[in-house]
């Protein structure tokens, strides 16, 4: 117990803002929709009106109430990085630890598949699919998850590889270890903390992405509400001084920002460097 | 008062999260002495070492004491201060000087930079002292030494310019931490000659940090036993070596003159042949690492292999245990050859070899308990579970002398020495013929491997087990093994009666080797050199 | 050392090679089909077939590929399928326009990014770390546009100072030119900045728990010739791949910035194509956004490759 009140008591002030933006945003990605005031289609107003009484973000381009637009974004777009995110995490893991326990062709035929996959932007990769089959949610999910998993499993990979070569892994091989007792009780427990804080920067990079290919339009498409297309709707709003476009933005900005802070956090003091007390 | 040259005063260290390494140590260092520090792993010696250059090393800092050096106390003035006195005044020699040494600099230029940095010397100064130096320390070409890159010398040349680096200014004090820890046996009684002569000739101090009594006997006019951050004696070496007062030194001195009287497991031996390797050779993909190895281990008898690294030793152990699969030739075990590989072995021939490894730390999986670690091979080739399982790991336990709730306790809250005793209990779980055990001593303190020893002696007599012991100390193979057989470049140099070997040996390089294991009489290293 | 080099240039032409395959497998091999998409509603059978003959898609994937590759090394990236033009007139400018903005920014953030990294390292722990670490933060956390609408908003709407859209053309002048995409430019330079300072200081700092580090300490030197003449030059080479990877960043990320400020670049036109399906754009952009990738990251391996002493300075030879 003390152990944990002690490590509690020595999160930073920014950590404690990254975590509480993520149970703010988990919250969000829970219950918003009920939260909303009015409907994610209804037309409540005057377009590109002001934050009044009632509505405090104002406006949309065709008068639909801001902050209900906003918290129904929430589910979609969190909710979109996040299967993306776990069904990445679904496919890179076991692959990227099976290429590192079995090694040989199967491992040589992966990470020359991902290296040459990897070798072509990110963006790039997933324009050419979404020319190729259009936009749709589980084109967006499945395409970006695939992509990502490149990342997952080379990380995956890279750890588990490490983990193989110790002694104790040698131990259990000599010892005639199947592989499912390799994988589940010598490697994946011991490579879960380095993953779990790649989950965190996958997820940013993910939500960023999605958010970003609809602001180009190629995202989420209507009649769901997701706050990079939102911001791709009013971004003309900006050219009259309104502040429209940047309350999704905001809303973006501040999810990442949340789960950088707390992986940041969780990465640093790993690093000890020399002749600080000198 | 004015011979003393440093003074450190009830020094306190201690990590940023608030626990004390050092408790109030004191000691002085004369002009012109070399001061051996000495204890185990964890007794602050490298601590004060740093701590006598006002340095903390990673986390840690200095609460208090006074170190008196040059008429300040470095311990309480200006980093200003404190780096006008580094490395001019005292300097230091680290353990791995591959690692000291930046990759990115010609040797010459890490050398000469602390003298130019302190405005000590001209250029030209710098450059013909470093020359001079080289010449000292009995580098090859002194003139052009300097112009190589680090990875360009060779280990034991490498740590000599780490000492040529740590004279560039002429300070007054040496600090040197396990200088010669790092290298082979007959690499390290040369550099420690030219060493010692090299600090005598210019009359330098000098601090000498190491946990081998032996190497510190022949360098130290006087030395302090240290132990879990306190100054345990301190005295002149001989009186150290002769008449310890403390319990803890004589236990220290013993250690290193212990033999573990009769050859062991009388009773087991049967003379039957349990392991044969038929003109062995392996490659680690082309390049040959052990060629033409032949050996016959007996049931119940521990035969050690010896050599210097890359010698192949530990290779030959792998070919044993099937890590390996041999070029060419074959292994017989008990009567019947043993498959390549331990893919092909089946789960009867995998429990009856069984390996322990030299670094405990990665042995034993982080994430399982100690009852998860030894139970699991109970499971497999006992089928042992549930309570019978639980049962037997307790046993298994109280046989290696662990307290039974260690069961539940992850690797990380074991010391070295528990670790390798977890690591023996999960090889005995199988219930093994042979058990390879590979440097299993060398990462260990000395009193605790000689605990290790002790366990491993007495489990061969309660069971019968044989033993393949690989190994680079001869002190080591003198205490347990009944026959030696010496390695050299991948090729059995000699075998022979481990007594035998020692009182006889019969070939060059083995007399080399025995020549040069540190023995505590101080006056040993001047015999060696001057041995014909 | 050059044998490695040139293992590696080699490597760098055969990755190019298997991206080619990857963009032609994924728009023409992936189920989408193409002349349906392009037809939509009105699709009768016929249509789709004399579209299919007309696009040549009708022929096998491989001959047709052979046919893509070839006439690509040649320099024919086909015609546009709404357009009828040829794709390399259309893209060529638009390229070059990407580059320039891509130049005007690196040029600015790269250094600055760099010795500012460096800078953290040096001071760690220190104010100007963690200001710096915290900016820096917050910078790779905020999205291009959201950036780019708030420099619009304060630059822009309500200063007047710079223009909000970047509007070039051919034959403008070079002052009106900067003018225009500075924007753009200083967008690109607060997030590539941010992503190298982060970067570079982990990576000095990561050097900075090396031996010899604590030996240079020891040595009574001071705090900033430790990091500059013993840390630094030994993380060159990651610095130098941090570096390519972030102009690599720049090249692809444009697309975003592109888009807020309505620039005549490739991206934008990328983005443009896949809006309206029009494949052999789709091709050609990818292939090239993709060649300036590959030959990047050839670069960064080269360098580290170069920078490495032991490679540079072989054992057995003296220096």
């Amino acid at each position: 117990m003390t152990a944990v009140t002690s490590r509690l008591s020595a999160v930073p002030l920014t950590g404690w803002i990254g975590m509480a933006l993520i149970a703010i945003n988990l919250f969000l990605f829970a219950f918003g929709p009920m939260l909303a005031p009015y409907g994610q289609e209804e037309i409540v107003g005057v377009p590109f009106d002001a934050p009044q009484p009632g509505h405090p973000l104002g406006f949309d381009q065709n008068g639909r109430d801001m902050l209900s637009r906003v918290l129904y974004g929430a589910q979609t777009s969190i909710g979109i990085s996040l299967a993306a995110v776990c069904l990445s995490f679904a496919i890179g893991v076991p692959l990227g630890i099976l290429a590192a326990l079995r090694g040989g062709w199967l491992d040589l035929v992966l990470s020359r598949l991902v290296d040459t996959v990897m070798s072509i932007p990110v963006l790039i990769s997933a324009l050419v699919v979404l020319q190729a089959l259009g936009s749709s949610l589980p084109v967006l999910i499945v395409t970006i998850a695939c992509l990502d998993s490149t990342r997952v499993f080379r990380l995956a990979r890279l750890v588990a590889q490490g983990i193989n070569v110790m002694d104790y892994a040698e131990v259990a091989r000599l010892r005639g270890e199947g592989l499912a007792w390799m994988i589940r009780r010598e490697i994946l427990p011991n490579v879960l903390p380095p993953l779990v804080a790649e989950f965190g920067m996958r997820f940013c990079f993910t939500f960023l992405f999605v958010a970003g290919l609809s602001f180009l339009g190629l995202g989420v498409q209507p009649p769901f509400a997701d706050w990079g297309g939102m911001v791709r709707d009013n971004q003309q709003g900006i050219l009259y001084g309104l502040y429209a476009p940047l309350f999704p933005a905001a809303a973006i900005a501040l999810v990442t920002i949340g789960v950088n802070l707390t992986v940041d956090w969780m990465l640093s003091g790993r690093t000890t460097v020399q002749g600080d007390n000198r | 008062m004015s011979d003393k040259i440093l003074r450190i005063r009830n020094l306190r260290v201690s990590t940023d999260s608030g626990t004390e390494l050092l408790h109030g140590v004191s000691l002085d260092l004369e002009q012109g002495e070399i001061l051996g520090l000495i204890g185990e792993s964890g007794a602050g010696k490298s601590t004060i070492g740093l701590a006598a250059m006002g340095y903390g090393r990673g986390g840690c800092r200095i609460t208090g004491g006074e170190v008196l050096l040059a008429g300040r106390d470095l311990a309480d003035c200006s980093r200003q201060d404190r780096e006008a006195v580094r490395g001019a005044r005292i300097a230091y020699v680290a353990q791995s000087a591959a690692a000291a040494f930046n990759p990115a600099h010609r040797l010459e230029k890490q050398i000469i930079e602390a003298p130019l940095y302190h405005g000590l010397m001209t250029e030209t100064e710098a450059r013909a002292w470093m020359v001079e130096l080289f010449t000292a320390l009995g580098l090859p070409e002194p003139e052009s030494f300097g112009r190589r890159f680090p990875h360009q010398v060779s280990g034991g040349q490498l740590q000599r310019a780490m000492v040529a680096m740590a004279m560039a200014c002429k300070p007054d004090i040496l600090v040197l931490d396990e200088p010669t820890t790092a290298l082979d046996v007959t690499t390290q009684i040369e550099v420690l000659r030219l060493l010692r002569d090299t600090i005598r000739k210019y009359g330098r101090s000098a601090l000498y940090i190491t946990h081998d009594l032996a190497v510190i006997a022949q360098v130290a006019d006087r030395l302090v036993v240290l132990r879990h951050g306190q100054e345990i004696e301190t005295g002149p070496t001989q009186q150290i070596l002769t008449a310890p007062r403390e319990e803890y030194t004589r236990r220290l001195v013993s250690e290193r003159q212990a033999s573990l009287s009769a050859p062991a497991g009388a009773a087991h031996k049967t003379g039957r042949e349990l392991l044969r390797l038929n003109r062995v050779d392996a490659t680690y993909g082309k390049v040959p690492v052990i060629s033409e190895i032949e050996l016959s281990v007996k049931q119940g008898e521990t035969v050690a292999i010896v050599g210097e690294s890359g010698s192949g030793k530990s290779t030959l152990a792998r070919v044993v245990a099937g890590l390996l699969p041999p070029s060419q030739g074959a292994v017989m075990f008990d009567g019947a050859a043993l498959p390549p590989s331990y893919r092909k072995r089946g789960k009867d021939l995998l429990r009856r070899i069984q390996l322990i490894y030299q670094l405990p730390d990665v042995a034993l999986n982080p994430r399982q308990t100690v009852g998860e670690t030894i139970g699991r091979p109970l499971t497999r080739f006992q089928g042992l579970t549930g309570r019978a399982n639980r049962a037997e790991v307790l046993r298994l336990l109280e046989q290696i002398g662990l307290p039974a709730e260690m069961a539940d306790r992850l690797p990380d809250a074991l010391s070295g020495g528990q670790k390798q005793r977890v690591c023996i209990a999960r090889a005995l779980a199988a219930k093994p013929d042979l058990i390879i055990c590979d440097e299993v001593t060398s990462a260990l303190d000395p009193l605790v491997a000689e605990d290790i020893l002790r366990l491993l002696r007495r489990l061969q007599d309660e069971l019968g087990i044989t033993y393949l012991f690989i190994t680079h100390d001869l002190s080591v193979v003198k205490r347990l093994a009944d026959r030696t057989v010496v390695m050299q470049k991948g090729r059995i140099v000699e075998e022979a009666e481990t007594d035998r070997l020692f009182e006889a040996p019969g070939q060059i390089y083995t007399r080399k080797l025995l020549a040069s294991v540190p023995q505590l009489d101080p006056g040993w290293l001047d015999q060696v050199l001057t041995a014909p | 050392m050059l044998t490695l080099i040139a293992k590696r240039a080699v490597l760098g032409v055969f990755t190019l090679w298997l991206v080619s395959v990857l963009v032609f497998a994924g728009t023409e091999i992936l189920p989408g089909d193409v002349a349906g998409a392009i037809l939509g509603q009105s699709a009768t059978p016929e249509s789709l077939a004399r579209l299919r003959a007309e696009l040549g898609l009708d022929v096998p994937a491989l001959q047709r590929y052979v046919e893509w590759l070839t006439g690509f090394l040649q320099g024919d990236m086909g015609r546009s399928m709404a357009s009828g033009q040829p794709v390399a007139g259309l893209l060529w400018p638009r390229f070059w326009n990407t580059m320039s903005l891509a130049a005007y920014a690196g040029v600015i953030a790269v250094p600055l990014a760099v010795g500012l990294g460096i800078m953290a390292a040096a001071l760690r722990g220190g104010i100007f770390d963690r200001v710096s670490n915290v900016a820096a933060l917050a910078f790779v956390s905020l999205p291009e546009y959201f950036l780019g609408l708030l420099l619009v908003l304060w630059l822009s709407v309500k200063t007047g100072w710079l223009p909000s859209l970047a509007d070039t053309y051919e034959g403008m002048g070079m002052a009106a030119w900067f003018r225009a995409t500075t924007l753009p430019m200083l967008v690109l330079v607060m997030v590539t900045t941010a992503q190298i300072l982060r970067m570079t200081r982990t990576t000095v700092l990561g050097v900075m728990d090396q031996p010899y580090v604590e030996t240079a300490y020891l040595k009574g030197l001071r705090n900033g010739r430790v990091v500059l003449r013993h840390a630094t030059p030994n993380a060159a080479a990651p610095i130098v791949n941090v570096v390519s990877f972030n102009i690599a960043y720049l090249i692809t990320g444009v697309v975003l910035v592109e888009a807020v400020f309505n620039y005549n670049g490739l991206g934008r036109f990328m983005v443009d194509a896949v809006s309206r399906r029009d494949l052999p754009l789709v091709q050609a952009a990818a292939m090239i956004f993709g060649a300036v990738y590959v030959f990047l990251n050839m670069v960064a391996d080269i360098a580290a490759i170069a920078l490495n002493p032991r490679l540079r300075h072989p054992r057995g030879k003296e220096a």
